[in-house]
């Protein structure tokens, strides 16, 4: 850093520093509890590093137990994946359309869309769990990911970044011959890494961390994601607290490890979404 | 070129269409007909065990029933608190964390990061870690406030005076570094010339940040206002882990009771209302702040 350190600025980052690790407490006294033996947990004044280690046992438990967390993070990922597969193409093609296709009633369509957002998903609840019985889907994670696929906010986020693309790309490819598909597939995709990336992550880690869609389209405990699978520990294990925070230590790990390789992307995109205005 | 059906206007429309075609059907699909389906069963008393043919029109009888229920009322106050605890004090902070955070610190992105990692993190894990913190008798937080000399600390998820406040606690505790990261977008957005100019003109820390920032940060402040609002509308997911709405429905809100009529008593029509009431609610909150907002910026 070039520069003199000033002093007032150093004062501050040592408190903001002291506030964040108090901010922090939360998650660090999980990761202790899940270290210890359960008549370990409670002991006060809290005591950080455990006297017994039992971090093994518990992760055992809650991995290779009666019913292994296994089983919850493969539905996780194959729901996560598929969803956010899914939304990404879907969201990306109609941003496309919506920025560099000039086709008849793209305005009116635009703006119902972006209206359509204020409906919130808890108001059309039961006529969705009412169409997906209706559909066969009910219990499966088919239903899942039709549900959560579709997303307006990450159209929107799409269409402003691909709006930036210089048009001389696009001409360049049509008077080579390529069609919109050609041109969708082998310019705009290519230049928009930096998009589909951000909304890659944000969507993987709202769709892994999504509770009540699962709770409700969902009943087959062999079915369960994650989320779902800490309910289940909440009842099976309701008396083992340090069970219970080694389950949520596995829930939240690998997203975190996710988050701090991808923090750019992910701060990138949430900060995109408030700065539309 | 010999003109065909496909000329290039017609070409044109036909991809724009095809492109945008999975979301708009989507949408109808899963948004714009399900908000008209509850519509109709809103006016209707349908018990989904019943089958289709149960179905029943009863006019304004949901309606009127949910003006007279007790557990919805309280899930309607219990809203509103909810709300007003979690919005208006909580943006004022975030502002105050970013702004200190974006001018006054070393290690920014350290800053970002730890105050972002709730926001990352399963709200259910986390639900189960303050549950335990929580603990009426053995939690580490009643342990600290018996340490302070709290003779009586309250038993938050398991009191009916303090389950709202503790759900309110973890609520904001997850949410509030998305606020300062939005804060902190908005501020890197200001021109440092408008800084300079306002410094040259005399302004201290202070002016600066009531005449320049404040002023700037209006669009972001106008959209976490809103977007805060609606999501404490639909706040569920803590409550349904930890507290059922309880104890003695202390802490429910619409959404839980949506979930309850809806999804285990199976009451389609009733549930339909209520999703109804809460759509209305966030149309008008919706409207109230944009109207506000606009007038603000004509004055």
């Amino acid at each position: 850093m070039s520069g003199k350190w000033e002093w007032s600025k150093v004062a501050a980052t040592a408190v903001f520093g002291l506030i964040s690790v108090c901010f922090l407490i939360p998650l660090l006294w999980m990761v202790s509890a899940a270290s210890k033996i359960e008549s370990e947990v409670w002991t006060f004044p809290i005591r950080w590093i455990p006297k017994t280690w039992n971090f093994m046992n518990n992760f055992q438990e809650v991995w290779l137990g009666k019913v292994p967390f296994t089983i919850f993070y493969a539905n996780s990922i194959k729901i996560a994946v598929m969803t956010t597969a899914a939304t990404i193409l879907f969201s990306s093609m109609a941003g496309y359309a919506f920025a560099k296709i000039r086709f008849a009633g793209r305005h009116a369509v635009f703006g119902l869309l972006l209206s359509l957002m204020m409906i919130p998903e808890q108001a059309t609840l039961v006529p969705r769990y009412i169409l997906i019985r209706w559909l066969g889907l009910y219990d499966t994670h088919e239903a899942l990911v039709l549900l959560m696929m579709f997303s307006i906010y990450f159209t929107f986020l799409f269409r402003q970044f691909i709006a930036g693309i210089h048009n001389d790309y696009l001409e360049a490819a049509q008077i080579d011959g390529a069609g919109y598909f050609r041109t969708y597939w082998q310019i705009v995709v290519p230049l928009s890494k930096p998009i589909f990336a951000t909304v890659a992550i944000i969507k993987f880690i709202w769709t892994w961390n999504d509770y009540q869609t699962p709770l409700i389209f969902l009943v087959s405990r062999q079915l369960f994601p994650i989320p779902l699978g800490i309910q289940y520990f909440k009842e099976e294990f309701a008396t083992s607290i340090a069970v219970m925070m080694m389950a949520s230590l596995s829930a939240i790990v690998p997203l975190l490890a996710l988050f701090l390789v991808l923090q750019r992307h992910v701060i990138r995109g949430i900060s995109l979404g408030g700065v539309k205005g | 070129m010999k003109k065909t059906f496909w000329n290039r206007k017609r070409r044109e429309n036909a991809a724009g269409w095809l492109f945008i075609g999975p979301e708009v059907f989507g949408m109808l699909l899963l948004s714009v007909f399900p908000l008209g389906f509850s519509l109709a069963l809103s006016f209707a008393d349908w018990n989904l065990v019943g089958g289709v043919s149960s179905i029943r029109f009863v006019g304004w009888d949901n309606f009127i029933g949910l003006w007279e229920d007790d557990r919805f009322l309280k899930a309607l106050r219990n809203n509103v608190l909810f709300t007003a605890a979690t919005v208006p004090g909580v943006i004022v902070i975030a502002l105050a964390m970013a702004a200190v955070i974006h001018a006054r610190l070393y290690f920014q992105s350290y800053f970002k990061i730890a105050f972002f990692v709730p926001y990352i993190c399963s709200t259910v894990a986390i639900a189960a870690v303050w549950s335990a913190l929580f603990h009426p008798s053995k939690g580490p937080v009643n342990q600290i406030l018996i340490q302070l000399g709290v003779t009586d600390p309250p038993k938050w998820l398991v009191d009916t005076s303090y389950a709202l406040v503790a759900v309110m606690i973890i609520y904001v505790w997850q949410l509030i570094g998305y606020k300062i990261i939005i804060f902190i977008a908005g501020l890197s957005n200001i021109p440092n010339e408008l800084y300079e100019a306002a410094s040259i003109d005399g302004a201290g820390t202070m002016g600066q940040f009531w005449h320049v920032t404040l002023p700037l940060l209006g669009p972001t402040t106008f959209f976490l206002t809103i977007t805060s609002i609606i999501s404490s509308f639909k706040v569920f997911d803590i409550i349904k882990f930890l507290t059922n709405g309880g104890p003695n429905d202390a802490s429910t809100v619409i959404v839980y009771q949506i979930y309850e009529e809806g999804f285990q008593r199976f009451n389609m029509g009733y549930a339909s209302a209520m999703s109804w009431v809460l759509f209305l609610m966030i149309v008008l909150v919706t409207s109230v702040t944009w109207i506000v907002q606009n007038r603000k910026v004509h004055d």
